[in-house]
């Protein structure tokens, strides 16, 4: 009964609960028990429909089963594409698995349009048996789905306050993927003692290649083919990628062709030139993990609160497993208080939290940070810049994000300079 | 409805199964009940309902040797994938060539994007990243194979592998060796005659090389 009260009210003109419940008693309901409890449907005399907004749409027949479904009219998030990349609208998700056509992309060479019954992946190296597998060969193995997040290390923009969470961090996204574990198809190829090294390579048009450190296979690595209950998106490596829990967005490869087990890093231009950073007076390279974050998406820039209650929401999520605390601030990094997490909390995946916040109409800024279960904090943009120096690039930055909130009830970005 | 948390179907399953046992035959229901019950809550306490760590589960049907799934690669079909290059020369293919022959390479096949020489060029913003600088790393404004690159056969094999960006593997492998010359002497780490070939890249040794180091993060309350 709530719940139809609700979902009437969401317009000022429609059902009041004084007019359902008058109603009840005037009018006639159908009253009926289901196995789950009770639910009312009220059948409503002619002449209510006049006053009422929505009983002309309530009273015609709308469009029957369709094959493929999609979001409600009144529902457009999108991603935010520029030429090499398109961002994850953060601040209109509302829960952990991000829709598959939501989902961030990153390509060097464009997405590849590959046929599955081509499709072929070739083991070899130092291995004892090279071989190749087909997709269809990769789905008769043993499958495993896990849900885990992937995010670009390339993750953080900054510069302006009218900027959005998808703006600042849109390149990381969840899916539940399926495939197979890679141990079980190196266990097939038979791994030589000395191979520590593996390179991955993609079959875009960029034949982009990183080289793994072997042991990812025997913790977590898996090769998958499904994405939240359906084939995976081309944009996110149809038919087959390669996924690495936790670990930066790039060496996921996409389209996976052929991986060479080695003794030694390939040093390919994905390793070396990109994806590393100047640290110090040194370049930082091999940095696999993503680093804890969170960030808050509601209330974020373009939305307005209002005075009163509100609730904090916002997501955390670390490479290196669990998120264990997740703390926000709403006077500025005065005080912070303990969130609330969704569970359940899973290991290397976005995590939401929430708290409840009265907003007393004042000028405030709110942020969130996270800790992991090795212990580490989100910090700061100061703490990376102290240990790191100014020149530090655009790679694995992670720094606590805050957002103002201005009397008119607006939220900006506040974007910090890295002097 | 008294609604816990309701992450697992399972918690759903029994609240439905109590509700109906209110309102029809207690005797039958709850033996079932009770029942589901205590499946439930011993999926709770082995673990495998709400935890993802457990990966890969055990399959309760033993693993044979091998699944006898996809097939031997022959040694051609390796040939004619493994295209890659290792910082000591591995993979590297017969053929050869010079900053000369690379140079005319270079402006018909890359100057589009790179620009004239790729060189950082006053005023205008290229398409593509600049390649060409002195070799001081402290001062760059830009990174470049000069002042960034550590190993020269990556040179090689990305331009082998992806360039240019529109028509990728389209040189031969002189011309890849004629630009990667090219690219080397125009950064000043070879001289303009150096010939390129598989013996003498890897002993290229790349300004930028002495700078790199390995993450040794581990996770922990220090941010480095």
């Amino acid at each position: 009964m709530e719940q139809n009260h609700k979902e009437g009210s969401s317009k000022p003109t429609k059902l009041s609960r004084r007019k359902i419940l008058g109603g009840m008693a005037a009018a006639g309901i159908l009253y009926i028990q289901t196995s789950l409890g009770k639910t009312i449907k009220p059948v409503l005399p002619a002449r209510w429909r006049k006053n009422d907004a929505l009983a002309d749409e309530l009273i015609t027949p709308g469009p029957g089963p369709s094959k493929i479904g999609g979001r409600s009219p009144y529902e457009k998030p999108q991603r935010l594409p520029s030429d090499i990349s398109s961002r994850t609208p953060l601040q209109d998700l509302i829960s952990p698995i991000t829709p598959s056509d939501l989902h961030y992309e990153r390509h060097h060479a464009g997405v590849p349009n590959i046929d599955p019954e081509k499709y072929e992946l070739l083991i070899h190296g130092m291995v004892n048996k090279p071989m190749k597998f087909t997709l269809r060969d990769l789905k008769r193995f043993p499958a495993v789905s896990r849900i885990c997040f992937l995010e670009c290390s390339g993750n953080f923009r900054s510069g302006k306050e009218t900027m959005t969470a998808q703006e600042v961090c849109g390149l990381t996204s969840q899916s539940e993927w399926t495939g197979v574990m890679l141990s079980t198809l190196f266990r097939e190829v038979g791994i030589k003692p000395k191979a520590d090294w593996f390179l991955a390579e993609g079959a875009d048009a960029a034949y982009l290649t990183r080289s793994i450190p072997t042991r990812k296979a025997w913790e977590d690595a898996m090769i998958v083919y499904g994405q939240n209950g359906e084939a995976i998106r081309p944009e996110q490596g149809y038919p087959a990628r390669l996924l690495l829990p936790g670990w930066e967005g790039n060496m996921n490869v996409k389209w996976l062709r052929r991986i060479e087990l080695s003794d030694q890093p390939f040093m390919t231009r994905e390793e070396t030139s990109k994806y590393t950073y100047p640290v110090k007076d040194k370049i930082r390279q091999f940095s696999f993990e993503m680093d804890a974050r969170s960030i808050i998406t509601s209330p974020s820039y373009p939305a307005k609160v209002e005075p009163g209650w509100n609730e904090i929401r916002g997501l955390a999520w670390t490479g290196r497993g669990k998120v264990t605390k997740v703390e926000v601030t709403i006077d500025a990094g005065r005080t912070w208080q303990v969130a609330q997490l969704q569970e359940p909390v899973l290991s290397k995946a976005h995590t939401y939290f929430r708290l409840l916040w009265y907003w007393d109409g004042g000028e405030t800024e709110i942020a969130s940070r996270v800790t992991d279960e090795t212990g580490y904090t989100q910090p700061t943009l100061k703490q990376l810049i102290d240990y790191r120096g100014a020149d530090m690039g655009g790679y694995h930055l992670n720094p606590i994000t805050a957002w103002q909130i201005k009397r008119d009830g607006s939220v900006l970005f506040k974007p910090e300079s890295r002097k | 409805m008294p609604y816990r948390k309701a992450h697992y179907p399972q918690v759903n399953i029994k609240t439905k199964q109590m509700h109906n046992c209110r309102a029809g035959n207690k005797l039958i229901w709850l033996p079932l009940a009770a029942g589901l019950l205590w499946v439930v809550s011993a999926a709770f306490v082995e673990g495998n309902f709400g935890k993802n760590t457990a990966l890969p589960l055990t399959d309760t049907v033993p693993w044979p040797a091998t699944f006898g799934l996809g097939r031997a690669a022959t040694a051609a079909d390796i040939k004619a994938w493994d295209i890659d290059v290792s910082p000591d020369g591995q993979g590297l293919p017969v053929g050869q060539g010079t900053a000369v022959a690379g140079k005319i390479v270079y402006q018909t096949k890359c100057a589009a994007c790179h620009g004239k020489t790729g060189e950082a060029e006053a005023g205008i913003k290229l398409p593509a990243p600049v390649l060409v600088s002195d070799t001081v790393f402290a001062s760059r404004k830009t990174n470049t194979i000069g002042n960034y690159w550590p190993y020269a056969t990556t040179v090689f094999d990305y331009v082998r592998r992806a360039m240019p960006y529109h028509a990728p593997q389209s040189l031969t492998n002189n011309e890849v060796y004629a630009v990667t010359a090219y690219l080397l002497s125009a950064n000043k780490i070879i001289a303009a005659d150096a010939v390129m070939n598989a013996r003498s890249l890897p002993k290229v040794v790349m300004p930028a090389r002495k700078y790199y180091i390995n993450d040794d993060r581990k996770g922990g309350p220090e941010v480095k």
